[in-house]
């Protein structure tokens, strides 16, 4: 038996629609079966999932408090794999934001003053933080061609270190020096009230506070959106990822172009980290366990390939993603099978992959002549080469 | 004098150096085909779980039980490598995006976290590691004893993995053919050589690589099992790889001076030196050193000069070349 992939002529529309819904209920059910297997129920631990999701009390309040910054890093990856500059160090940019941010929300807020002062200053600064950390990767790779993905990556185990080291090996400004147990119990330094950031509260499922974070990842996929569609400069950054010959031979400035699209990509992870801090957890966590174990950044590239680098798409997946995750964090325990939430995201990624090849592509199986019966002869003729 | 600093670098240079050795072995049979996985660290992190539940699951002590597992870890790593193979190789998905996805599907909060949990492996010591095999008095000569007769059978295994690889690669029909499939899949395919057949053959060995990489942190390194055990050693692995371009026995240079790396800050700190901030420094001395040799490997001579396979991350189809 032979397995042939060839290109189909015609992409019919429904299979963009199709795929990532179809990827979704496959990693479900090849998950089942794992669970099966490992003797869990898969009825009942889904229903769990769901409902600790999704629909008990309170559990959408939780689902946007991940939500928030999947969608911050399935953009920051969109915005850059979009161009095929593959930043998979969005989890450094956002610590490195969340550093500069709190910076900012500290001094600017222990200064007094009326509230949008200091909040618009962590904005600011915690993007500014995340650029200039995904500028090295970017200036590495714009001047001396070194490989992206390693670099950006290996920067997130540094900056996870700078994180710990600020709040439990120095006395650094970030860190809490005053009070019981500050010696004993390493934290951050609270933000003072004027720096922390509003909610709008909503009265369903008994509270649901929409954090301002959540507004800013939408206004970035906005943004975003209207970049890569209607500007020259998005033009330009797809046609560059698509073919880079072709952008060079158009005359695109391709060194400016990576340093551009890394920036953007660096700032949208930066903002995530102000965000974290601003809207969640108030102080600079730099827990090895904390912050640094949830991994936003790594579940941001599920979320950004699932929704095909569309930022729209991107926001809708980090929503339901962050559903998962939050289920699989409240669940967490002796009955609820550790790794899961991983897993089915794992798979949900290698289907779409595989869907996505799919539905450009049709499969063909051909037995090979050798049977004694003479098999009837594929009726389809070879389709002419496209 | 074996407890001078340099000495007890050197020597844990070996130990620590000894995963990184088998993974980035394995990731370069697999870039020589022209297949690039970045999946390295799940497919470490799965062969080091399945290799500490055989340790655990079979209460013999004998040193059976210790090949069994590597057998076991080895095979984990190499049905991880399957669901790469098959996506990038029959489907020809994006070699980089189905690399991460495996490191997420695999890794540290994914199937290797689940097994552990599953099988109840956390917490527990390993029933069983393996130990310096070496007689004593080989072990305490000066200098060389503990550096390079201090070690255990992994050590000497991956020794012998090198110089096989190596020879495989320069001296043997199938190694010149491999070569030949990463740098230019058209002319391999005109000369009869299955272009599809090799690739997944040397993906799944690079599996089976990374898995023994893993069982060699879970059943020597740190005998115990904690989620995400490896620390990111599966990507130095793969920034090794170029580190050595694509060569065998550069790698294993290259892996004995990281695990030295890596080293450094917990020896300092054990023979209660202040670092003060500078452990800050120490500590992310590996990752900076990586990014540092991977700027000068990729400059304009040295990529010339020795470059990475040409056909390194394309997919292949027949009709389209």
């Amino acid at each position: 038996m032979r397995i042939s992939v060839e290109q189909r002529l015609r992409r019919p529309r429904w299979l963009t629609v199709a795929v990532p819904v179809g990827s979704i209920v496959f990693a479900f059910l090849v998950a089942a079966v794992v669970l099966v297997a490992t003797r869990h129920n898969p009825i009942s631990t889904y229903k769990q999932l769901f409902e600790a999701g999704f629909t008990q009390n309170q559990s959408l309040d939780q689902t946007v408090v991940v939500a928030t910054p999947l969608a911050f890093m399935g953009l920051a990856a969109a915005a850059a794999f979009r161009m095929k500059l593959y930043n998979i160090g969005a989890e450094g940019q956002m610590y490195l934001g969340a550093i500069t941010g709190t910076a900012a929300g500290l001094y600017f807020g222990g200064r007094g003053g009326p509230a949008p002062f200091p909040i618009a200053a962590m904005v600011v600064a915690g993007m500014f933080g995340g650029l200039l950390w995904a500028l090295i990767p970017g200036i590495l790779r714009a001047f001396f061609r070194t490989n992206e993905i390693l670099t950006s990556l290996l920067l997130n185990y540094v900056a996870g270190l700078l994180l710990t080291y600020l709040i439990f090996e120095s006395e650094s400004y970030w860190r809490q020096t005053k009070g019981f147990n500050a010696t004993v119990f390493p934290k951050g330094k609270p933000l003072p009230h004027n720096a922390i950031w509003p909610g709008w509260t909503l009265h369903v499922q008994g509270g649901l506070t929409i954090p301002l974070g959540a507004f800013f990842a939408v206004g970035a996929a906005v943004l975003l959106w209207v970049v890569y569609r209607l500007t020259r400069f998005g033009f330009e950054a797809t046609v560059l990822g698509d073919s880079p010959r072709a952008a060079r031979y158009a005359g695109v400035r391709i060194r400016r172009k990576i340093l551009a699209v890394m920036a953007i990509s660096g700032a949208i992870a930066g903002l995530g980290g102000a965000s974290q801090v601003g809207d969640f957890s108030h102080a600079l966590d730099g827990d090895p366990n904390g912050l640094q174990k949830v991994g936003y950044g790594y579940t941001g590239i599920v979320v950004a390939a699932l929704g095909r680098y569309n930022p729209f798409a991107v926001v809708l997946i980090a929503f339901l993603l962050g559903g998962l995750e939050n289920a699989g964090n409240t669940l967490q325990g002796p009955s609820f099978p550790a790794g899961l939430v991983g897993v089915i995201q794992g798979i949900i990624l290698f289907s779409a992959l595989g869907g996505e090849i799919l539905s450009r592509h049709r499969i063909r199986i051909t037995r090979k002549p050798k049977q004694t019966v003479p098999a009837a002869a594929p009726a389809r003729a070879p389709e002419p080469a496209a | 004098m074996n407890n001078s600093l340099l000495v007890v670098l050197l020597a844990s240079g070996v130990a620590y150096g000894t995963p990184l050795l088998y993974a980035a072995l394995g990731e370069l049979l697999a870039e020589r085909s022209g297949v690039l996985n970045l999946g390295v660290e799940g497919m470490m992190l799965v062969g080091a779980v399945m290799g500490f539940w055989t340790v655990q699951r079979l209460h013999a002590t004998t040193g059976l039980t210790l090949a069994l597992a590597l057998v076991v870890a080895a095979f984990a790593g190499t049905v991880m490598a399957l669901i790469h193979a098959f996506l990038v190789i029959t489907l020809r998905a994006n070699q980089i995006v189905s690399g991460l996805a495996l490191t997420i599907f695999a890794g540290a909060a994914g199937l290797s976290s689940y097994l552990g949990n599953d099988l109840n492996l956390a917490d527990v010591p390993a029933a069983q590691s393996f130990k310096p095999i070496l007689p004593n008095g080989m072990q305490t000569l000066p200098v060389v004893g503990p550096i390079l007769f201090g070690q255990n059978i992994l050590v000497y295994i991956s020794w012998l993995c090198v110089i096989g690889v190596a020879l495989y690669l320069t001296r043997t029909r199938p190694g010149l053919n491999l070569r030949a499939v990463g740098e230019s899949p058209a002319a391999a395919d005109t000369m009869g050589i299955n272009v599809t057949r090799y690739r997944y053959a040397h993906t799944l060995a690079g599996g089976a690589f990374a898995g023994i990489a893993g069982a060699s942190f879970t059943l020597a390194l740190t005998p115990q099992w904690v989620d995400g055990i490896t620390g990111g050693a599966g990507w130095i692995a793969i920034a090794l790889v170029i580190f050595s371009f694509w060569r065998p026995e550069l790698c294993l240079v290259g892996a004995y001076f990281f695990g030295a790396l890596q080293a450094l800050a917990p020896q300092l700190q054990a023979r209660n030196i202040n670092l003060g901030p500078t452990v800050l420094w120490t500590n992310s001395l590996p990752y900076v050193m990586t990014i540092v040799v991977l700027v000068v490997v990729s400059t304009g001579t040295a990529r010339r000069r020795l470059g990475a396979p040409a056909a390194l991350g394309v997919p292949y189809v027949r009709e389209e070349h």
